[in-house]
């Protein structure tokens, strides 16, 4: 996907090449849109008027385990691009691939948790909390789930001969850029739904 | 016209004559509004009154600017409208004059602020001791006014005395109303799942009631939600109070007695209250206990007499879309009964 | 007529059609924008009709009550999402390359499908009509009225997928023209010699990527509360209407800058020309502009006034939602300075700018009027607020754009509009419109509230009523005269010249309409007006080259498809999971053709 828009690659004004302008502009865009869901979570909590309330549901260790995957991952996905920057190709693949791993490894966290929760009673539609936090959480989720499959896509595209080329660094920052967001947009979930009772 | 000597005086006061001319067919025509029955230029509270402070220098303020700015916007086009052998001046702004012009504007907004606090603190400020408390809950598409203290709940007509402040209590049954009193009192909104509260002091008792009507849009008959407020007298109200708290009359006449059974066996029972009616206890539809006294029927769109009445029980649907009172395909015979009956509960 | 290398080739045997719908040309996708734009003007125009018809006289029976409320919330969604910003937008994707000085926007293939994802989100507004089910509580949508309860019907659904889907058009278009003004701009253009419709442009393109997602959030959880069982709005289980206000009005005021701005542009760039004369304080109109965008975030707690905020929101609110009449006041000011020691050619353009001057005025001071809270308890949902909103959106946001298109038509067709016929059509507009609206204040004085079908006689409300509808026939009728207009001229040679106004900006150094590839040499800037500096510098214009070697990205059919994948799943909301999934196949296979679709 991050190959579409060749055409630009040539000067720009600021230097900075126009798709990772296009990637910072974005995830400012996406900053209001978590921001929103985060606000609608906080401001529903204590409006449970049934339960399953957090307390009941909430398990802080897998969470963490889960949580300490994805910032793993965001390792994983600094070295792809330091193996991208400094043309060691084999080290990015590998990267790359660990990043998509740990990735699905934390979707099927996420996805155990979800199973879980509805099985202990709480759907969308049991209270407040339930809604706001399937809402938030799923959504991140499909986050990580569109990350995997880029970073698949570009990693694909690097086994091409013309996949990505000699903008191969351009690429795997870019798709970091978005990478680290996602995992930080996490991290403050997991403080303000988990760690702050 | 043109953009020096005798040429530019002409500008000056043509276009001066226009706006001027416009300005006052623009003031004639406000102040014919002003003085409707719904008016919102027509304070007779001292809630009002307080709006009524502000209004008046943010209207005249914003008049001043309306002038100011039409006025050298047609001038300028008059003045420097092409023409042969004319040079545009050639400058790219004036730091002074442009400072100055940031002032203005600055100016105007702290006049308008100033008092516009000084209103917000009086009418969001608790009401006195001794107030009036009346509980006012928004249906689809009707008002209730609940008095706590004598125990009455009624539908569309609020009764209150002049001089003493009354305390409305806000509540919605179902979607969002707003509660909006022209005369009396600045629109406050009926959100379901929250309380509100608004306050005023009529001035005066007057027989005419004040006209209102549901300011936050609701549905299909938002427009038919409409409802009057009366400001009696201190005697006339507690007369009002005894016996709007009293059980209903009992029907007099013989159809008026159908009507009461034709009451029970259309199912009118199951939503509305009669006191003294053991068997109508229902809480959906407006109390009916003293409709007969009422001046109007249907949320306030229709007058009370025998003939709108007979119109509205006849469909009322067609009268109010989306009513929740459905056509009850009564026959004209059941219809006559029902209207002696419900015009007989004074 | 330069041709550019890589733009012949495949393009000569394919027809008409098919070259429009794979077009990634700015210019063309300017022209579907704002085609597009102005059918949806003229529906939205069909339905205010409608409404003022049934409002000419009390107790009118023209419509029923939920017809009426159908059509004036679709008149207020098709005019501001799909008439006025499309409209806008058609501008900015046909001149931010050509004032700027390049060749294309940034990211071509996404501008292309950015219009055809707009064209979806309209046709799932508008098909609402076909199933008698249009969305009917109010733009502002305003739970639990919306909620599946009160609104059982499929109108609010179309109302949260026509939204977030054109709401996705709009976000990539932002991005986009973020992009292109930031990074794209021709040497010697910084940013303070960017033209003030760039700056507006730039405003509006923030201010849509910063309040588009807080929407789409609250249109989501409108969804899954109609759908999925949530009560994030509803009352008694915990939810609260109150959210959703504050969630729409954190985009809904942002976004009437959204549409008013670009006008102000438009009229900043109309106005130095006609006169002959520099703008008048161009930092200002900037930095008012700016600060507009920044203020606008902080206002819109002033559209809940009446919900119970408590006294210190009233005051933090109403002081913030004054303070922004200061930049506009400073605006208006400029505007006046710049046509003062002018000698400015009347032209149509002009008049409409002129228009917008004092049209606009008006509805900015009643504005600040409401910001006032206590006065708002008189004008907040009556028809004053209606004269005010319509002095900002057709006085200000309609004239401004019409300005405009009298103003560019010769850029982009090569073809001066009639003036004669122009001006007259512009006395009905004028007239029409300020007898449509101007009567709605006194309307509002007398104590009507909008969005009622129908009123009782002894009100008082009768005579301006029936004199708003008269105006809005007036108004019609000028609207057909412009639409006459443009028929006619586009039947005649294209005789208007590169530069008919003696323009200032870099659009007007190329031909009229420009080529593909805009500029046949990159124009090279040294002031604010730069031809007008290169005009009083004896600067020529840079010889053509004798072979352009110029690169423009081929058409490619991809945004198309990912749009109609876009459109599925949209429609697959609103239906069934199958039609969803479909969709997704489209747009996972337009994806992967467009990443890997060669672009050289």
């Amino acid at each position: 996907m991050a190959a579409a828009h060749a055409e630009t690659q040539h000067h720009t004004t600021t230097g900075i090449d126009n798709r990772k302008l296009l990637m910072w502009i974005f995830l400012a865009s996406e900053c209001l849109f978590f921001g929103s869901l985060i606000s609608t979570y906080l401001i529903f909590r204590g409006d449970s008027i049934v339960g399953p309330l957090p307390a009941d549901l909430l398990d802080i260790p897998l969470t963490s385990t889960s949580t300490f995957v994805l910032l793993m991952s965001s390792l994983t996905m600094v070295l792809a691009v330091f193996g991208a920057q400094h043309n060691r190709l084999g080290l990015m693949k590998g990267m790359l691939l660990a990043t998509i791993v740990l990735g699905l490894v934390f979707l099927g966290f996420q996805v155990y948790e979800f199973r879980h929760f509805a099985h202990l009673g709480l759907n969308l539609g049991t209270n407040q909390f339930g809604a706001s936090f399937y809402l938030l959480t799923g959504i991140h989720g499909t986050h990580v789930g569109v990350g995997v499959l880029y970073l698949a896509s570009l990693l694909v595209a690097s086994a091409r001969r013309n996949g990505l080329g000699k903008e191969a660094a351009l690429h795997v920052d870019i798709a970091g850029l978005y990478w680290h967001f996602v995992d930080i947009v996490w991290i403050v979930i997991f403080t303000l739904i988990y760690l702050i009772p | 016209m043109g953009r020096s000597g005798p040429g530019r005086i002409i500008a000056i006061v043509f276009s001066g004559a226009v706006v001027g001319v416009l300005s006052y067919l623009l003031y004639l025509a406000f102040a014919d509004s002003a003085n409707t029955p719904q008016s919102t230029w027509m304070p007779m509270s001292d809630n009002t009154d307080n709006i009524h402070a502000v209004y008046q220098v943010v209207f005249y303020l914003a008049a001043a600017v309306f002038i100011l700015i039409l006025f050298l916007t047609l001038l300028f086009t008059l003045m420097f409208r092409e023409r042969e052998g004319a040079v545009a001046q050639q400058f790219h702004g004036n730091s002074k004059l442009e400072v100055l012009l940031v002032g203005v504007p600055v100016l105007i907004v702290v006049a308008m602020m100033v008092p516009s606090f000084k209103a917000i603190a009086q009418n969001t400020a608790d009401p006195p001791k001794g107030a009036l408390e009346v509980v006012a809950i928004g249906h689809q598409w009707w008002f209730e006014f609940q008095y706590p203290e004598f125990g009455i709940t009624t539908a569309n007509e609020l009764h209150v005395p002049a001089g003493r402040a009354v305390s409305v209590t806000l509540k919605s049954n179902d979607v969002i109303h707003s509660f909006w009193v022209p005369q009396l009192v600045g629109k406050v909104d009926m959100v379901p799942g929250h309380t509100n509260h608004l306050w005023f002091t009529p001035d005066t008792a007057r027989d005419e009631a004040y006209l209102a009507q549901c300011a936050e849009f609701c549905g299909a008959s938002h427009a038919n939600m409409r409802f009057r407020v009366f400001v009696d007298t201190e005697a006339k109200f507690s007369d009002w109070t005894k016996a709007t708290a009293a059980d209903a009359a009992k029907p007099a006449s013989e159809l008026a007695k159908a009507g009461e059974q034709q009451f029970t066996a259309s199912g009118c029972i199951g939503c509305h209250t009669v006191k003294g009616n053991p068997l109508a206890q229902g809480k959906a539809g407006p109390n009916l206990t003293h409709i007969g006294s009422r001046t109007t029927i249907a949320s306030g769109i229709l007058p009370n007499s025998a003939e709108p009445m007979h119109k509205w029980l006849a469909n009322p649907p067609a009268v109010k879309p989306g009513s929740k009172m459905p056509n009850l395909a009564l026959t004209e015979e059941q219809i006559q009964k029902l209207t002696a009956y419900l015009e007989s509960l004074k | 007529m330069a041709t550019a290398v890589g733009t012949v080739g495949h393009t000569h045997e394919e027809s008409t059609v098919w070259k429009w719908l794979t077009t990634v040309d700015h210019k063309k996708i300017g022209v579907l924008y704002l085609v597009t734009g102005f059918a949806f003007f003229l529906i939205g125009g069909i339905e205010a009709v409608l409404i003022r018809t049934q409002l000419a006289v009390p107790n009118g029976t023209v419509l029923d009550a939920g017809l009426y409320n159908q059509l004036f919330t679709m008149h207020a969604l098709t005019m501001i999402f799909l008439a006025i910003m499309p409209m806008g937008a058609a501008f900015f994707n046909y001149f931010i390359p050509l004032h700027i000085g390049a060749r294309d926007v940034a990211f071509p293939r996404l501008n292309a499908l950015s219009y055809w994802v707009l064209l979806s989100g309209g046709l799932i507004l508008t098909s609402s009509f076909l199933f008698g089910e249009a969305p009917d509580g109010g733009w502002f949508a305003y739970a639990p009225l919306t909620d599946e309860t009160f609104s059982p019907n499929k109108g609010l659904d179309f109302y949260t997928v026509g939204l977030v889907v054109a709401g996705l058009a709009s976000l990539m278009s932002s991005l986009n023209f973020a992009v292109t003004i930031i990074n794209m701009r021709a040497p010697g253009m910084t940013m303070m010699r960017l033209p003030v419709y760039m700056w507006m442009t730039f405003v509006v393109a923030f201010l849509l990527i910063l309040s588009l997602p807080v929407i789409t959030v609250a249109l989501l959880q409108l969804y899954f509360d109609r759908n999925f069982g949530t009560h994030f709005f509803t009352p008694g289980t915990g939810g609260d209407p109150i959210l959703w206000q504050h969630l729409f009005w954190v985009f809904g005021h942002p976004e009437v800058y959204v549409l008013i701005l670009p006008s102000m542009g438009i009229v900043s760039e109309v106005l130095p020309v006609m006169s002959r004369k520099p703008l008048f304080g161009y930092t200002a109109i900037v930095m008012a502009g700016a600060a507009i965008g920044v203020l606008g975030f902080g206002v819109w707690s002033h559209h809940m006034y009446t919900t119970g905020l408590g006294t210190v929101p009233q005051y933090v609110f109403s002081a913030s939602t004054m303070a922004i009449g200061v930049p506009t006041g400073v605006k208006v000011f400029n505007w006046l300075g710049t046509m003062y020691g002018g000698n400015i050619r009347m032209t149509t353009a002009t008049y409409y700018s002129i228009g917008f001057i004092a049209l606009f005025t008006i509805g900015g001071i009643s504005g600040v009027m409401h910001a006032s809270p206590p006065v708002d308890g008189q004008h907040q949902d009556s028809y004053f607020i209606v004269a005010h909103i319509h002095y900002v959106l057709f006085g200000g946001a309609i004239m401004g754009i019409f300005s405009g298109l009298f103003y560019w038509f010769p850029k982009m067709t090569g073809r001066l509009l009639d003036e004669t016929w122009g001006k007259i059509g512009f006395w009905f507009l004028f007239v029409g419109m300020n007898l449509t609206f101007f009567p709605m204040h006194f309307l509002g004085l007398a104590g009507m509230p909008r969005r009622i079908y129908t009123y009782d006689a002894d009100l008082g409300w009768d005579t301006w009523n029936f004199v708003a509808t008269i105006g809005v026939y007036i108004l019609v009728v000028g609207i057909l005269l412009f639409m006459l207009n443009v028929f006619m001229t586009l039947r005649k040679p294209a005789t208007a010249g590169d530069d008919p106004w003696g323009g200032a900006t870099l659009e007007w150094a190329t031909s009229s309409p420009p080529p593909e590839h805009n500029f046949d040499v990159v124009p090279v800037v040294r002031d604010r007006d730069p031809l007008w500096y290169n005009r009083d510098h004896n600067i020529p214009m840079p010889e053509r080259p004798a072979h352009l070697h110029i690169h423009m990205p081929p058409p490619s059919y991809f945004p198309l498809v990912l749009g109609i994948g876009i459109l599925l799943i949209g429609v697959g909301a609103l239906s069934s999971l199958a039609i969803t999934a479909l969709g997704v196949v489209v747009a996972y296979y337009a994806v992967w053709g467009w990443a890997l679709e060669p672009t050289e």
